[in-house]
């Protein structure tokens, strides 16, 4: 039910998705005080492109790239659903 | 009122207007120390603070040779601790890391005002979030021994952390068991300050060669330890493996060689960070391959320059301070690795200095603006990290100024449309190298006109803050408070900004 990408490394983020009541995003980020709302933008289009609803997701941001945040998401929706 | 570089600095305080401003001003000096008679031995710092009268709103200063090694400014910290001593005016020359007496201190207003050219650790942490009840100013290396000799940095009692001291009260740097090499930066607190005292671990008979001149020294305190001498070592002897930094040390050095820069008795300074040194032995391969010998290197010097000493590729050295243990050494042998003082370094007012002398100087920046200016003093939410150093000395008095740095760091673009706190003005910024583009100062035409016919290609600054933004997409503007709490000193002795408290929002 839960999956997980990425790493805590620089220009990096860790990302944990996991099934929950409803939708919930939360950032942790270096660089929070400058681009938060462009990785939540980020994680929420992704989502959306994903066709993912009812899940909580942390990213744990250590200044990735949004393409990073991105795909780094993407691996982790899927790593939930085949522990499903 | 706004000053040379559009910043906002109070009524009645000197505004910066330009980094040639000073030659419209002559050189102030004020009367050097007496001789004195004879030289007092003292048994404890208990004892130096009854003698010398040290009382509250005094200033005391340290030279910062032993970085993170410094057990001299935790001792004296300790004292005033124990004394109550309040209101107390610090101008150590930095404050490292490993300064955690002063915390204290300055949360209890035992220490309310502090001179410094650079800090970092815990202590720049309280500054930055408000806890020095004075002002914090910081100085460029030259400005600040511009400041001492003009009497506008006035000190009470100078402690100097001194490795060897002979019974003359001569010290060095050179030899001891916490051998720093030289002591450049304590040149102007030895000549100037109304009380000297050296702290030494290491007492000798006669030194037959010595940097401190005894004449100036009013006693001397021997304790069983200064410090630790592996805490002096600064920068890194390792090359970078970053692939992005070595790019950027390629293309610099292809650079320096399409500018005509590396030939025969030319003279450098670079930083001591694995870019830096990665160019450094790119200019070594070239030096090399086309029998080019130079004049000097200068700095903060490592092993790395220490070894082109020894090849013969650089005539001389010039060092204010030994940055490894391989300098510390050279300095102890070799006599073209030469000591040099802040004000022969850097000082505005001698015309002759090292800084003047400089052919190109290779600099790093936190922060970039459109108009070049560079920030090296706080970090994208305003906390102190560092300070000028002898950033703004050099990139004034050499021909050329390049500044080395990765396009984005951890997300954060370096190039921003205003730097949060300027350091050094635009106006000595000639060019500035990146992984994926070189940038030059509209104002150096030369330069331009150089590299025109070379395969090299120049982007427009605002094209470069283009292409990161696209990358990262647009920052934030981040908050700050209106509460003042410092100046960044230009080397003249005028405000080029203002530090102001971070904001409630990012404290942690």
């Amino acid at each position: 039910m839960e999956g997980q990408a990425g790493s805590k490394e620089s220009n990096d983020c860790l990302i944990t998705i996991r099934k929950s009541d409803e939708t919930r995003i939360e950032i942790d980020s270096i660089v929070d005080h400058l681009f938060h709302d462009q990785i939540l933008k980020a994680v929420e289009e992704t989502l959306k492109e994903e066709n993912i609803e009812n899940v909580f997701v942390l990213v744990e941001d250590k200044g990735a790239l949004d393409y990073t945040i991105r795909a780094r998401l993407r691996v982790a929706i899927n790593r939930m659903n085949k522990n499903v | 009122m706004l000053n040379g570089v559009k910043r906002d600095i109070p009524k009645n305080l000197p505004r910066f207007i330009s980094s040639d401003d000073f030659l419209n001003k002559s050189r102030r000096l004020i009367e050097k120390k007496k001789k004195q008679s004879k030289t007092v031995f003292f048994n404890s710092y208990d004892e130096v603070f009854d003698k010398l009268k040290i009382k509250d709103k005094q200033t005391l200063s340290f030279h910062h040779h032993l970085r993170n090694g410094d057990k001299v400014i935790q001792d004296v910290s300790k004292i005033i601790k124990k004394l109550g001593l309040k209101d107390l005016h610090f101008a150590p020359s930095s404050i490292f890391p490993s300064y955690t007496n002063m915390i204290d201190l300055i949360f209890n207003g035992n220490i309310t005002n502090i001179h410094t050219n650079y800090l970092n650790g815990e202590v720049a942490k309280i500054i930055s979030e408000g806890k020095l009840k004075g002002k914090l100013v910081m100085n460029t290396h030259g400005g600040r021994a511009r400041a001492i000799e003009s009497g506008d940095l006035g000190i009470d009692v100078a402690f100097i952390a001194c490795p060897t001291v002979d019974k003359f009260g001569n010290g060095t740097g050179a030899i001891g068991k916490n051998a720093c090499g030289t002591l450049g930066y304590c040149i102007s607190d030895l000549e100037y300050a109304k009380k000297v005292v050296l702290v030494t671990d290491n007492l000798v008979g006669k030194l037959d060669s010595y940097q401190l001149n005894g004449e100036y020294v009013d006693g001397v305190l021997v304790v069983d330890s200064i410090g630790e001498a592996k805490g002096i070592v600064s920068g890194t002897t390792e090359i970078t493996k970053d692939p992005v930094g070595l790019k950027i040390a390629k293309d610099c050095s292809s650079l320096l060689y399409e500018l005509d820069l590396i030939k025969n008795n030319f003279s450098m300074q670079t930083g001591a960070g694995k870019t830096s040194l990665a160019v450094v032995n790119y200019v070594k391969d070239i030096m090399k391959k086309q029998n080019i010998i130079g004049e000097f290197a200068s700095g903060g010097i490592t092993k790395s320059y220490v070894d082109m000493l020894e090849e013969g590729l650089f005539k001389k050295l010039y060092d204010v301070q030994c940055f490894d243990l391989d300098a510390v050494k050279s300095f102890r042998k070799n006599k073209n690795h030469i000591a040099m003082s802040a004000s022969e370094y850097g000082n505005p007012f001698v015309k002759n200095s090292i800084a003047n002398k400089l052919d190109f100087v290779i600099l790093g920046a936190t922060e970039i603006d459109i108009d070049f200016n560079v920030n090296v003093t706080t970090d994208s939410i305003g906390y102190i990290i560092g300070g000028s150093g002898g950033h703004a000395d050099i990139a004034k008095g050499a021909k050329v100024t390049i500044i080395i740095s990765p396009l984005i760091k951890s997300r954060i673009p370096i190039i921003k449309e205003k730097v949060n706190t300027i350091t050094t003005p635009g106006e000595d910024i000639d060019i500035l190298i990146t992984e994926r583009g070189i940038a030059i100062n509209p104002k150096r035409k030369d330069l331009i006109e150089k590299l025109k016919t070379t395969k090299i290609k120049i982007y427009d600054i605002k094209e470069l803050l283009e292409k990161t933004h696209n990358l990262t997409g647009v920052p934030s503007k981040i908050k700050v408070s209106d509460d003042i709490i410092g100046y960044v000193e230009y080397r003249d002795g005028t405000y080029i900004d203002v530090l102001r408290e971070v904001h409630n929002d990012y404290i942690r």
